[in-house]
């Protein structure tokens, strides 16, 4: 941890983007997780993506849970919305927020232990529902806030600092988030931005539930030799299936690519996501062919990185509920309360 | 792994390259630890900071109050925010809040059985005896003025360096136990070289001012005078006032003091001419500042042309306007605007256009090479001459320059008198001497204050301009006090902590290169220093500052680090958990003759 706060002169040639903010502005306070972290890497990301996205900070919400991941909303976007809710109960508050406030764009933080332990349920039905957000899991394999324990994501012999080996089955979260119907899924690494930022800037622009896995050394508890969640594991092991180039619906098309190589996706918003293909014909949009993939390489050991799944013409929850496009939270009483009579009505159409 | 790219790996044992990122005392003629002076200044330590500019540039009072201070364009902080460090101005808080420090000064060592001449008591001479007489040479110093300093006591006003400062600044040195022979100019080379003095030193200044040639001059000569000449009678207080309107010609320092002189004569309407643009003036910004301030107006673009006087009564003077043209290869000329020449109304005119070298003692026959120039033709470091024992320095030997110049060229000097009286090769210059040292206290302490400072520059309070204008010997800036002292001094980068890389430890977490808050570093896959420039986290225009480019990582990538706006605030090394990443005080003392011999207490 650091005492002193981040001074406050910056590099000269510091562009703004197109509301004026420069990545400075994107900034929260400064982090007081272990120096080394993996999880302020990815808040540097989440600044990043956020400055070239042009978002302006007051309308994003960032909701967390419990864990040293689940803190790091503290270290960025200082200006944006923020709740820190209970131990793996991100999803819900999230859900309630997004049904009040659909206006938001919400930025779900959470840990390996906040979400596939004490938070799976909570993350699976997140991930049924469709909640337009970005779910981001900072996953490092152990519980990093109390002290380095096994956490449910940690690969079978994976071996503790100690040296003992884990023995029980992993849970590949990005395997269940395409299982239970999440329309963005992406697997990353803390230690390569150049693949993070992108991904982050794709999963902001996509209307429905995104969940990116973002593998994070624990530099505290999980980088020893025996650990799969090391860099220098994650670095040996990493397969990425695709470079990502996100395109807004602003910006210029500049560079070419030769034909087959690239693979280009638009979402509902407009932006293309220009997929240069890694691994032979990986196709991001076929969802049964993801999960194959994934189960192989992961019994080949192998960590599959990249886009590895996107549904361009994904629906959120709000359009399955029918509800208003108005946010609930700016429907006056009379439209919120129709009075009896329109209760009466409503009673006697399900009699 | 690179495929043969020609890569300069950075080589942080080869002294010039963090010593070149401490960027004021790389541009230091005499290379004076700045930012460690500075932060024993924030200490309270005067005496000590005192000290350190002592020994690397003999007159911290005198300079403290008039250096030209090449190291302030130069400071890291001005490409930060808007203004350098005050560097020069905070050296002036130490000499003027130390306690005694005459006990800290060296004496004059046991004799050497050698004796050197000094031509002219100005601050080359000075440095020269400052850094022999702890060896044991007998030193002796002529001077035509009755008073040692030079041009240091002949032109600088008192209004900007009082007389107290030049004596006892100049009396530590003459105290030493130099043999002065005052008053008493050398007339002849020739005769002086018969004394068999085992070597001589010539650092007698650039002391004619040049004149101007337009149609009435020699007629009005009785109120038109050479700048350098009447500033010295002012000094020497043969000259007490001057008329009510009042001409200065010229745009460098010696027309900046003459016009700031006048104005504390009698000057009443006092107007600064100059041939070119007021941005081509050779005087400093700060020193064209104060003159303004001083209600002293600069009309820039008009070429004197002609003396109007009646019967030798000096009447005014007539200017045409020009304007700048490029020629074809892009060259600046000064080209009539066909505007109606412009008459100045006026008492006295004084002529401060330029200065240059004489050496009219010096029999052409004597030994000593002169080039076309009328400057000797020396070795650039060793300043020796043509004539083996006669060396040369200050503004004698590559033409007018300044203070600090003339300290660093007496330190050189003295260093090639002592080489060539034992009888060793003068081309062969020590190294400075340096050393590196961990800053590490603890996880985040650092024995200096990385805290970095949102202050802009303090000013230096100046007396009240109706009070200072009224007597020429009134110094006008205070100074800054301990407190303002001290809020100046915090806003010193520290550019000496220097960021040292240790690769074999880096796990290339990223973590530095997200804390760093102007971007100075960047992982990336390897290239020529050209090429990497184009790549880094934030453009890398300044080719005047380095990269620092480590190879040695794991993933074959290189770590680049562009030196030029890092703030040396530790944040990256208190980031990295592997602590590869450490500070480390770089300290560099360059070589004098005396080292060793100076200041051991
Ligand atoms: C008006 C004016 C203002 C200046 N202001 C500044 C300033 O603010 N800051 C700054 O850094 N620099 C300033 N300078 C420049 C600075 O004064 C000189 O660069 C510096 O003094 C040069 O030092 P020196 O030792 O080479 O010789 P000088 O200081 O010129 O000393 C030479 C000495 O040699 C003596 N001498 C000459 N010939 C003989 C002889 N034949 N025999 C015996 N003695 C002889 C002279 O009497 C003189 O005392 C200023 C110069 C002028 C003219
Ligand atoms: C209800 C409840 N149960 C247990 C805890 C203790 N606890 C705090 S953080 C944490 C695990 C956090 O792990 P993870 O989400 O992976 O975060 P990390 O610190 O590794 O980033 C646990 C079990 C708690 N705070 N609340
Ligand atoms: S910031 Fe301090 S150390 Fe750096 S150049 Fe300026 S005065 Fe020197
Ligand atoms: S000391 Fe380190 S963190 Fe601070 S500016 Fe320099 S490189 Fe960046
Ligand atoms: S913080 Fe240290 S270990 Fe991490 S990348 Fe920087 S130098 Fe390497
Ligand atoms: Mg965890």
């Amino acid at each position: 941890m650091t005492y002193l706060t981040k001074p406050k002169l910056h590099h000269p040639s510091l562009q703004p983007n197109q509301l004026g903010f420069t990545r400075r502005d994107y900034e929260g306070a400064i982090s007081t997780l272990c120096a080394g972290c993996g999880h302020d890497s990815i808040s540097a990301a989440l600044i990043q993506a956020c400055y070239q996205l042009d978002l302006p900070p007051h309308r994003i919400a960032k909701l967390s849970g419990i864990g040293c991941s689940s803190k790091t909303p503290t270290y960025f976007l200082g200006a944006s919305h923020g709740f820190n809710s209970v131990h793996g109960r991100m999803p819900s508050v999230l859900t309630g927020a997004n049904l009040a406030n659909r206006d938001l764009i919400y930025l779900g933080v959470s840990g390996d232990g906040d979400s596939a332990s004490i938070g799976l349920g909570q993350f699976a039905h997140l991930m049924r529902r469709g909640v337009n957000m970005l779910y981001i899991v900072e996953n490092n394999g152990v519980y990093g806030l109390t002290k380095g324990q096994f956490s449910a994501t940690s690969d079978c012999g994976s071996k503790s600092k100690k040296g003992v080996a884990n023995t029980d089955e992993a849970i590949d979260m990005a395997a269940m988030a395409l299982q239970l119907g999440a329309t963005f899924v992406a697997r990353s690494f803390s230690g390569d931005k150049t693949q993070l930022v992108p991904l982050i800037e794709a999963a902001l622009s996509h209307r429905g539930t995104a969940f990116i896995d973002c593998i994070s050394p624990c530099v505290a508890f999980n980088n020893h030799m025996g650990s799969t969640k090391s860099f220098d594991y994650v670095r040996e092991h990493n397969e990425a299936v695709n470079f990502l180039d996100v395109i807004t619906p602003r910006a210029e098309i500049t560079t070419e690519y030769s034909e087959g190589a690239v693979q280009e996706v638009t979402q509902h918003d407009g932006s293309i996501l220009r997929l240069r293909k890694l691994a032979g014909d990986y196709d991001v949009n076929d969802r049964i062919a993801a999960m194959r993939f994934l189960a192989e390489h992961a019994a080949e050991g192998e960590i599959v990185t990249g886009l590895l799944y996107v549904d361009p013409d994904a629906e959120d929850m709000h359009l399955h509920i029918k509800t208003v496009p108005t946010p609930l939270k700016d429907l006056n009483e009379t439209a919120l309360c129709p009075g009896s009579a329109a209760l009466h009505k409503l009673n006697a159409s399900l009699r | 792994m690179d495929d043969g790219a020609r890569v300069t790996l950075t080589d942080v044992n080869d002294p010039n390259y963090f010593h070149k990122v401490v960027d004021c005392q790389w541009a230091c003629p005499a290379h004076t630890p700045g930012p460690e002076y500075i932060r024993l200044i924030a200490d309270g330590r005067y005496s000590d900071a005192y000290m350190i500019n002592w020994k690397s540039n003999v007159f911290p009072g005198i300079l403290g109050r008039t250096c030209d201070r090449p190291c302030e364009p130069a400071c890291r902080r001005g490409r930060v925010e808007k203004e350098p460090v005050a560097i020069c101005r905070l050296k002036r808080v130490a000499a003027d809040y130390k306690d005694d420090i005459r006990d800290r000064l060296p004496g004059k060592g046991p004799s050497n059985g050698k004796r050197v001449a000094l031509v002219g008591a100005g601050p080359a001479s000075l440095t020269v005896a400052r850094d022999l007489l702890p060896l044991g040479y007998e030193v002796v110093i002529y001077d035509g003025d009755n008073r040692a300093g030079g041009m240091i006591r002949s032109q600088i006003p008192k209004f900007r360096l009082p007389e107290s400062v030049i004596d006892e600044e100049v009396n530590y040195i003459l105290d030493m136990g130099a043999v002065t022979r005052l008053g008493q100019r050398v007339d002849s080379m020739e005769e002086l070289l018969k004394e068999n003095y085992d070597a001589i030193f010539v650092g007698c200044g650039a002391p004619r001012g040049r004149d101007l040639d337009v149609p009435g001059r020699q007629e009005a000569a009785a109120n038109i005078h050479i700048g350098i000449d009447w500033l010295s009678s002012v000094s020497f207080g043969h000259i007490t006032k001057i008329g009510k309107r009042v001409i200065v010609l010229g745009g460098g320092n010696t027309a900046m003091d003459c016009c700031r002189s006048s104005r504390r004569l009698g000057g009443e309407s006092v107007t600064v001419v100059v041939r070119s643009g007021f941005e081509e003036m050779k005087a400093s910004p700060w020193e064209k500042e104060d003159a303004m301030h001083e209600d002293i107006p600069i009309l820039n673009y008009h070429v004197p042309k002609r003396v109007e006087h009646d019967n030798g009564k000096l009447k005014g003077m007539w200017f045409e306007k020009v304007k700048v043209e490029l020629d074809e290869k892009g060259r600046r000329n000064l080209v009539p605007t066909g505007e109606p020449d412009v008459l100045i109304e006026c008492d006295d005119v004084l002529v401060a256009i330029g200065q240059e070298n004489a050496f009219p003692w010096i029999e052409r026959d004597a030994g000593i090479d002169f080039d076309r120039w009328g400057l000797p033709i020396i070795g650039e470091k060793t300043l020796q001459a043509s004539l083996p024992n006669v060396f040369f320095g200050g503004d004698a030997a590559f033409g007018p320059k300044n203070i600090i110049w003339a300290v660093a060229h007496g330190h050189d000097a003295a260093i090639s008198i002592d080489k060539y009286c034992q009888s060793l090769d003068v081309a062969d210059r020590p190294p400075p001497l340096f050393n590196l040292v961990s800053q590490k206290m603890g996880i985040h302490e650092w024995s200096y204050d990385n805290e970095v400072s949102n202050d802009l520059r303090y000013r230096v309070p100046l007396r009240e301009k109706a009070l200072a204008l009224k007597d020429i010997k009134m110094e006008v800036e205070l100074g800054f006090d301990p407190v303002l002292a001290f809020q100046e001094a915090e806003r010193c980068l520290n550019c000496d902590i220097e960021t040292v890389f240790a690769p074999k430890l880096c796990i290339e977490c990223d973590a530095c290169v997200d804390i760093c808050p102007v971007d100075c570093i960047t992982f990336t896959a390897p290239g020529d220093e050209e090429d990497l420039r184009t790549r880094l986290m934030a453009p890398a225009p300044n080719l005047t500052q380095d990269l620092y480019i480590s190879d040695g990582l794991k993933t074959g990538r290189y770590m680049v680090k562009d030196e030029d706006v890092c703030l040396h605030c530790g944040m990256c090394a208190e980031r990295c958990p592997t602590g590869a990443w450490d500070m480390q005080k770089f300290f560099l003392e360059m070589a004098h003759a005396d080292a060793g011999h100076a200041c051991h207490r």
